[in-house]
């Protein structure tokens, strides 16, 4: 059968035959159902694995994206919620000529997409002249007034760009549509690549694929060029943690060791643009926005933005802030523009577009009308303003011959200028593992270009959408989608590349800049959830054990702990209470918060033992079971601590880490102690507070007596050997807010220093009897306004 | 008619308030052919940390400031003089209503003056089927533009009831045409809507109206606070209109313009952080008097 091709080695399984779809062209095989060359070695690789080995390469990709957390976030019904990302693992194949054509087509219409802007910017003489209707202007909500005039400080409104591609029906490629507000997905590109390359090792290692990170390097070389000008620093500036697309913006930071922040981590003062650090506002001279234009400035923009910065678009009209984009070039994405580009290429750069866009008609124009009237079974309608990608089904895109020729001709007549024609997409196929099999699907590629020092750069490969079935319509990921990776094979071996450069004598080594005060307050507040959480799980697991020892005083063990659990909101009746649930929810999302700064590991791990407590709390009985179920948890904390504490850079993050941890453990220690080393307290209340803070053993060997209100205070208040006495948490939170920056200013020493410099002076020359009840409450809320302190000092 | 004017604006805070930036749009602005301004100034107490000027996309002059922290109380007065330049149209030049859209087609500019900005939904005025209904059936038959538009202002005129109290400045507009009352804010965004519903060309106007009227002419309604009219595209050949709904009268040499927006967003006399906490407004006097 013509179409059909057989895979050697894959016949006994069935995945052997691979048959394109009827009409269509494939990736894949040609006209005549041949391989093409360029596949040959990769199909042929994949036919010769049975299924189980298959099955175990695949699983390495899927394992790498799952242990490096790749997700995005998918809206449904009135929530959204995290998923995995979804990688179709069979690469495209692109032979390195076919690329330079491409990118080369995508370059000429980047710069047209800048005079485009340019001109709706400034002189608007592409509608004085009627060659774009003022109405597709002026209706716009993405045509932002108050950036009219503004010319921006690089002298480009453009600097960041993706197309996404189809090929038509006789194979050649044209543009589906412009993304140039803040494009997506580049991250997701070299996730791709990574857990792609794993799966697939063998045939990665002997085909000559270029490598994805200079795209990477030479883009941020040329943000850091930007920033050069003024001292100021490069940030990229995100929506936040619930944005789609999160995962991605604390990626990018992290691989290009850029900063990530929010609209609410920004401020103007005068017309510049600074950003609050731990270390005071620090001036931000490029924008690297992922954020839509209108979000950006509450002030001038969209009042009902809550993730703006108030002031922006005056930074930008004083010159002072490079934006990748310039604010406003969403306009560049309406749907009806595409009808004009062709034209306008022509007029503007004097040759045609080297790669056609899909075919666009605005029904304004009488003409356009009349195409649509001649052939409405080709043509989808929607609202000509519309700036989603075509497949991106919206409700308002409807095929013009679902309208009866009467209404049509009556819609067109009303509202032609509201509307825009384009003709019904087809895109080319290529092979996707499904069940096992190899199948054909519908297929689109984001291409990525970046403005360097020497102009437009693509990125070569790595990003394709894959249908979730023969429906070309399907191909959002949102929709079920999926994505794999574009590989552009050289006949050539290619360079390795890295992300770093060799060191050059004017481009001294990067220091890493202050710390953002939201970083700086999450990082705090991770600590003391993931702490607070420990002190939950040491007294739970010290309650139910002595419970489960069964003896007469259980009853003077509740009693002794009753005081406890109430100041820390839980429920002894349950073997995992829900204030560790709450807790553990509330690190995730200061973890999530700060990724970019996160250990991916820690993350993971945080994410297990969230699952764990929460598995745990719906079976698990008071006494004995807890104690087991608790001492997991606890296990699994100690694993979250060693991952954070022993792998994360000793700069400023780390201290305001560590500053939650030893506050947290600080706090929990001295209650522990006021309540059970109270001299009324029941009996038993001294050896929970000593098996509570895990030191046994240590008591044991310490103190040859019977258990005392002294050895208890000697071993867990005052001894500065023992890390869980309270003078041990002193001692660090001296130390780790000495190292703060301004905390020590020339001897000059801030509120907050000279408030833990008076505990420590305290807790180092006090007496176990000194320490009564009483000086214990008063030392803790002491211990507790240290946390105000910092918290006026760092993150406001 | 030249004017001297005054107005002020007083915020108290029952706490110490840090305001930090505000844009304020309460300076007329020179308009050629309408008025010229020989003197605006703004004094602001306590004064401002920054303070700078711009002119907007549609030409109005917006003072940019930063306010210092713990404020107890704001206040800006702004004084100045103005001659208006009257206006005597007597002749309907305006379009009729079949020809606005061709004509409109023919326009092909982007300037502030531009008709293309003022047709399509803006933010605070969405298409309202009540109000596109109710303007039908008010100009059912106008043979004009200019004469759909006084019919209109007309007849809303006739059906709302002015009412300082009755609504707040983010009423929306469906809310205060439902009830049939508002201020000159709702008067003048109620008609945005019909008139561009009809497929005319609207936008905002604000200003400020003469304190004491003429001898022998009743005092008009809006006098004593900022105030808010229509301006209306009537076709190539007559231009822009404007329309005073509250007062249901053509506009003239009583109005002094501020600045002209799609609607009321594009003109708030205050944007930012203050005008979340608008109930704090403790005074606000305007005084309009003719000058030799």
């Amino acid at each position: 059968m013509p179409g059909d091709v057989r895979i050697d080695g894959l016949n006994g399984a069935g995945r052997g035959l691979y048959r394109a779809l009827p009409g269509l062209p494939d990736e894949m095989v040609d006209a005549e159902g041949a391989i093409r060359p360029l596949w040959r070695r990769l199909a042929g690789h994949i036919g010769a694995l049975d299924a189980e080995a298959l099955t175990r390469d695949l699983a390495r990709a899927d394992r790498y994206l799952l242990d490096s957390g790749v997700f995005f976030r998918q809206y449904g019904a009135g929530q959204s919620t995290e998923r995995t990302w979804p990688l179709s693992h069979i690469p495209v194949l692109l032979s390195e000529a076919d690329w330079a054509q491409i990118s080369a087509a995508l370059i000429q219409r980047a710069d047209l997409l800048e005079s485009v802007m340019a001109d709706l910017y400034g002189p608007n003489d592409l509608v004085a002249s009627g060659r774009l209707p003022a109405q597709l202007v002026a209706g716009n909500r993405e045509w932002l007034r108050p950036m009219v005039g503004v010319r921006p400080r690089s002298g480009h409104y453009l600097h960041f760009l993706a197309f996404e591609l189809g090929r038509g029906p006789r194979g050649n490629w044209w543009v589906l549509a412009d993304r140039a507000q803040a494009p997506s997905g580049a991250g997701y590109a070299l996730e791709n690549r990574v857990a792609t390359a794993r799966a697939l090792g063998e045939v990665y290692g002997q085909e000559n694929v270029h490598r994805l990170a200079g795209f990477f390097r030479d883009f941020r070389d040329a943000l850091l060029a930007q920033a050069g000008r003024g001292g100021g620093r490069v940030a990229i500036l995100s929506p936040g943690p619930m944005n789609e697309t999160y995962f991605e913006h604390a990626y990018i930071a992290r691989y290009l060791g850029i900063t990530l922040v929010e609209g609410g981590d920004l401020a103007v003062a005068g017309d510049r643009l600074t950003v609050r650090t731990v270390s005071g506002m620090r001036p931000v001279e490029v924008l690297w926005r992922r954020l839509d234009s209108s979000y950006a400035d509450p002030l001038e923009l969209d009042p009902a933005s809550r993730i703006g910065t108030p002031g922006m678009v005056a930074t930008l009209r004083a010159g002072q802030v490079t934006m990748v984009n310039q604010i406003g070039s969403g306009v560049l994405e309406t749907r009806a523009l595409m009808a004009f580009l062709p034209k306008l290429a022509r007029d503007l750069t004097g040759t045609p577009l080297a790669m056609p866009n899909i075919a666009t008609w605005w029904c304004g124009d009488a003409s356009a009308r009349a195409a649509v009237l001649d052939a409405p079974d080709r043509m989808f309608l929607s609202d000509a303003l519309a700036t989603a990608m075509p497949f991106d089904r919206n409700a308002d895109q409807i095929r013009a011959s679902d309208l009866a020729p009467r209404a049509l001709a009556a819609r067109l007549a009303a509202r032609g200028s509201d509307l825009v024609a384009q003709e019904a997409v087809t895109l080319s196929t290529t092979p996707a593992l499904v069940e096992g099999r190899l199948v054909p699907r519908p297929m689109s590629m984001r291409v990525y270009l970046a403005r360097t020092e020497q102009g437009w750069t693509a990125m070569p490969g790595g990003f394709a959408r894959i249908g979730a079935s023969e429906d070309a319509s399907a191909i959002a990921m949102q929709q079920g989608g999926s994505a794999a990776d574009v590989w552009v094979i050289s006949p050539e071996p290619v360079a390795a590349v890295t992300l770093s450069r060799p060191a050059r004598a004017d481009r001294p080594r990067r220091t890493p800049g202050a710390l953002p005060a939201r970083a700086a307050d999450n990082l705090f507040w991770l600590g003391r959830y993931v702490e607070r959480a420990e002190t939950i799980v040491r007294l739970m697991r010290a309650y139910h054990g002595r419970l489960a020892e069964g003896d007469a005083t259980s009853d003077a063990l509740r009693a002794a702990a009753t005081p406890l659990f109430r100041l820390m909101g839980l429920a002894a009746d349950k073997g995992i209470p829900q204030a560790l649930l709450d807790n553990l929810a509330a690190a995730i999302a200061s973890a999530g918060a700060v990724r970019d700064r996160f250990s991916p590991d820690a993350w993971l791990a945080l994410h297990d033992l969230d699952r764990s407590a929460r598995r745990m709390a719906l079976r698990v009985t008071p006494g004995d079971d807890a104690a087991r179920a608790l001492s997991a948890l606890l296990r699994k904390l100690a694993g979250i601590s060693g991952l954070v504490h022993e792998n994360m850079y000793r700069f400023t993050g780390w201290h305001f880490l560590s500053i939650g941890r030893l506050h947290e453990r600080a706090m929990g220690i001295s209650a522990a102690l006021a309540v059970l080393a109270d001299p009324d307290a029941p009996e038993g209340a001294l050896d929970l507070a000593i098996d509570m803070a895990d030191s046994v053993l240590t008591h044991r060997r310490r103190f040859a007596t019977a258990t005392t209100r002294e050895t208890v205070l000697d071993l867990l208040a005052l001894d500065g050997l023992n890390p869980r006495a309270l003078r041990h948490q002193i001692d660090g939170l001296r130390d780790q807010i000495d190292a703060l920056p301004a905390a020590n200013d020339h001897g000059a020493l801030s509120p907050l220093a000279r408030a833990v410099l008076r505990l420590h002076a305290e807790i180092a020359t006090a007496e176990p009897e000194a320490l009564t009840t009483a000086a214990l409450w008063s030392m803790r809320s002491r211990i507790a306004a240290l946390s105000d302190l910092l918290t006026t000092d760092y993150f406001h | 008619m030249r004017y001297r004017l005054r107005l002020t604006l007083r915020y108290d805070f029952a706490r110490p308030t840090g305001a930090g930036r505000q844009l304020l749009r309460i300076c007329p602005t020179t308009i050629p052919a309408i008025q010229s301004v020989e003197r605006c100034e703004v004094e602001i107490t306590p004064a401002p940390v920054e303070r700078g000027t711009f002119a907007d996309f549609f030409g109005t002059e917006v003072i940019q400031l930063v306010l210092p922290a713990g404020m107890t109380s704001l206040s800006f007065e702004m004084t100045g003089q103005v001659t208006r330049h009257g206006i005597d149209s007597v002749l309907d030049l305006s379009a009729p209503l079949p020809r606005l859209a061709p004509e409109l087609a023919e326009i092909a500019d982007l300037g502030r003056h531009s008709p293309h900005h003022f047709l399509r939904p803006s933010p605070r005025i969405a298409p309202e089927p009540d109000i596109a209904a109710f303007a039908a059936r008010a100009t059912a038959g106008a043979p004009t533009a200019r004469a759909a538009t006084e019919r209109l202002g007309l007849a809303l005129h006739e059906v709302m009831r002015f009412d300082a109290s009755a609504t707040q400045v983010d009423t929306p507009i469906a809310e205060a045409f439902r009830h049939r009352h508002g201020v000159c804010q709702d008067f003048s965004q109620i008609m945005i809507a019909g008139l561009r519903a009809l497929g005319i060309p609207a936008g905002y106007v604000s200003g400020f109206l003469r304190t004491q009227p003429p001898p022998g002419r009743p005092r008009l309604e809006g006098a004593d606070a900022m105030h808010a009219w229509v301006r209306a595209w009537t076709g190539i050949e007559a231009g822009w209109t404007e329309y005073d709904p509250t007062n249901a009268c053509f506009v003239s040499a009583d109005h002094v313009v501020i600045g002209y927006g799609r609607d009321y967003s594009d003109t708030a006399p205050i944007t930012g952080s203050l005008r979340l906490s608008g109930s704090q407004i403790g005074s606000h006097g305007v005084d309009i008097a003719e000058i030799g």
